[in-house]
């Protein structure tokens, strides 16, 4: 069975790139683009691993991981977190929410195919 | 040395006493024969005289070495050094002031990059928009069988973020190119508008008989001001600047202020004004030739000089807080009560002034809302009035290169030795 991914991304050309690339490593792409709702599109889709933009419209992706973390069911679930801003209190703040790792833009193709592949062990 | 005495000397060495009160206040510098002729009048070393002269130099030079801390520098002999090589002593501090320019402008450029939410947003754009070009082209480049369809989106997509790319990067340039522009002008605005006021003794001419409600133009100002905000600075200066002399017209206030003392509440009374525009509009007086310049400080609620009309003998902090102890302070302790008071400057010349203060709100802002306050003080050269018999305040201008011993407001140690 494929495993599934959750990119929750606002940007549509970096949505399509990313979806691309791991569609052919054999993943099952579904996307999200909105904040607000990103909780509970988690909740229904039970990815395998989550890839969380920070800035997002409605809600930023701190919030997000924060809430992902304080339920039991999403507690351990590799979460992939990526940002324009690389600022240290930018990559304390995902450490301190749980974020699985912390990436910044721009970011290669190979590097965020490798993350996904390690944190899913496969 | 004041009245008949002054007048004795002038004529005892040859010039008019305007010319001896100009020497007196560091105006005119002197050097041969004169300096020899004065000294042996007044019975002291020449060298005393001529050491006199540089005061404004060795304040600026102990400034200088207070703002770095870590360097031992023999601050005691300061005046010695100030006096035997007046043009390396001139050449710190125009390179501290300088250093304290750079620091003011990397603090502000500091910000912006942390706090500016347009340049934030744009250099996020400009990352994002690198990340999909970068993503999409790699693609293209790696993948060795893509269909048509996607081959075609992609380029699409790369065409676009190109563009996006293009203006983004346009934005930040002319964000940038803004930004330097208001840089450029060294100093802060405040020190801008300081200066262009300096160039006319802080009395604007233009504005004496301007016509109630007229606008007020900028035309020299616009041109010598470089900044937006020593602009804006500079014409809130100007507005208030044509109240007062509209509410106190020159003639009649000079003839009244020397008639009366220069005291301000009676002056305030008489035209129907609040104190502290009477305390501007003294300070925006001409100064007569031959007589010694008035003062004026301005603070905000939280203390910080807002305004300052520097005059020879009362030092000015150029940056960080003032001496606690001013009248100006007082003032602020006891909003709409007037302060008056007999100050001596700490130092090796304590030089004395009579100073008028007072605090009072800027604006009504409602009710329930937090009060604006704002302190003004005078300093009046003491060869200017008559001096009310009052027990003489002893203030310094920082903490730092105030020598006062056991001062009860003392904030921090000095880096001078300190005075009994």
């Amino acid at each position: 069975m494929r495993k599934r991914v959750l990119l929750i991304e606002d940007e549509p050309n970096i949505i399509q790139a990313i979806s691309f690339i791991l569609s052919r490593d054999g993943w099952t792409v579904d996307t999200h683009a909105d904040g607000q709702t990103a909780v509970a599109e988690v909740a229904r889709r039970t990815p395998d691993i989550v890839i969380l933009d920070v800035m997002l419209p409605n809600r930023s992706g701190f919030d997000i991981l924060a809430d992902l973390r304080a339920d039991e069911a999403t507690r351990a679930l590799p979460v992939l977190m990526l940002t324009a801003r690389g600022q240290k209190r930018d990559r304390e703040l995902a450490e301190r929410f749980g974020a699985s790792r912390f990436m910044t833009k721009p970011f290669s193709n190979a590097e965020v195919l490798d993350c996904v592949r390690e944190l899913t062990g496969s | 040395m004041a009245g008949v005495r002054q007048v004795a000397l002038a004529r005892t060495v040859g010039i008019s006493a305007a010319y001896l009160n100009l020497i007196e206040h560091n105006k005119r510098r002197i050097g041969g024969k004169l300096l020899t002729d004065i000294a042996e009048a007044l019975g002291v070393e020449a060298g005393v005289l001529a050491e006199g002269a540089e005061a404004g130099l060795v304040a600026d030079l102990r400034e200088a070495a207070a703002g770095l801390p870590g360097v031992a520098v023999e601050t005691a002999r300061a005046e010695e050094f100030a006096g035997r090589f007046v043009g390396w002593a001139g050449l710190i501090v125009a390179q501290a002031q300088r250093i304290a320019g750079l620091e003011r402008t990397v603090e502000g450029l500091t910000d912006r990059m942390a706090h500016d939410p347009h340049l934030a947003a744009s250099l996020h754009d400009v990352l994002t928009t690198v990340t999909a070009i970068n993503s999409t082209a790699s693609i293209l480049v790696d993948t060795d069988e893509i269909e048509e369809e996607w081959r075609d989106r992609f380029h699409r997509n790369i065409h676009e973020d190109s563009q996006r790319l293009a203006e983004s990067s346009q934005a930040l340039v002319a964000y940038f190119d803004t930004a330097a522009e208001a840089e450029a002008s060294a100093g802060s605005p405040q020190e801008e508008l300081e200066r262009w006021l300096a160039a006319r003794d802080y009395h604007v001419a233009g504005l004496e008989t301007v016509e109630p409600g007229s606008a007020v133009d900028l035309p020299d100002a616009a041109a010598q001001i470089g900044s937006a905000s020593g602009q804006v600075l500079t014409k809130r200066f100007l507005r208030r600047y044509r109240g007062d002399a509209q509410a106190m017209p020159l003639a009649e206030f000079t003839a009244r202020a020397e008639a009366q003392g220069y005291d301000p509440l009676a002056l305030a009374a008489g035209f129907g004004t609040d104190p502290a525009a009477v305390l501007r509009r003294i300070a925006a007086l001409p100064t007569p030739r031959g007589a010694g310049a008035i003062g004026l400080v301005i603070c905000d609620g939280s203390g910080t000089l807002t305004f300052r009309k520097p005059i020879d003998g009362f030092a000015l902090p150029r940056f960080g807080a003032a001496c606690p102890l001013w009248p100006l302070y007082q003032a602020l302790g006891r909003v709409t009560a007037p302060v008056r008071a007999v100050v001596e400057m700490s130092g090796r010349e304590r030089t004395r002034f009579l100073t008028y203060a007072v605090a009072q709100p800027v604006a009504v802002t409602g009710f329930d809302a937090p009060s604006v306050i704002e302190a003004t003080m005078l300093m009046l050269p003491v060869d200017r009035v008559a001096v009310p018999d009052l027990p003489v305040l002893q203030i310094g201008t920082s903490c730092r290169i105030c020598p006062q011993h056991d001062c009860p407001a003392r904030r921090e140690p000095s880096i001078l030795a300190e005075e009994a």
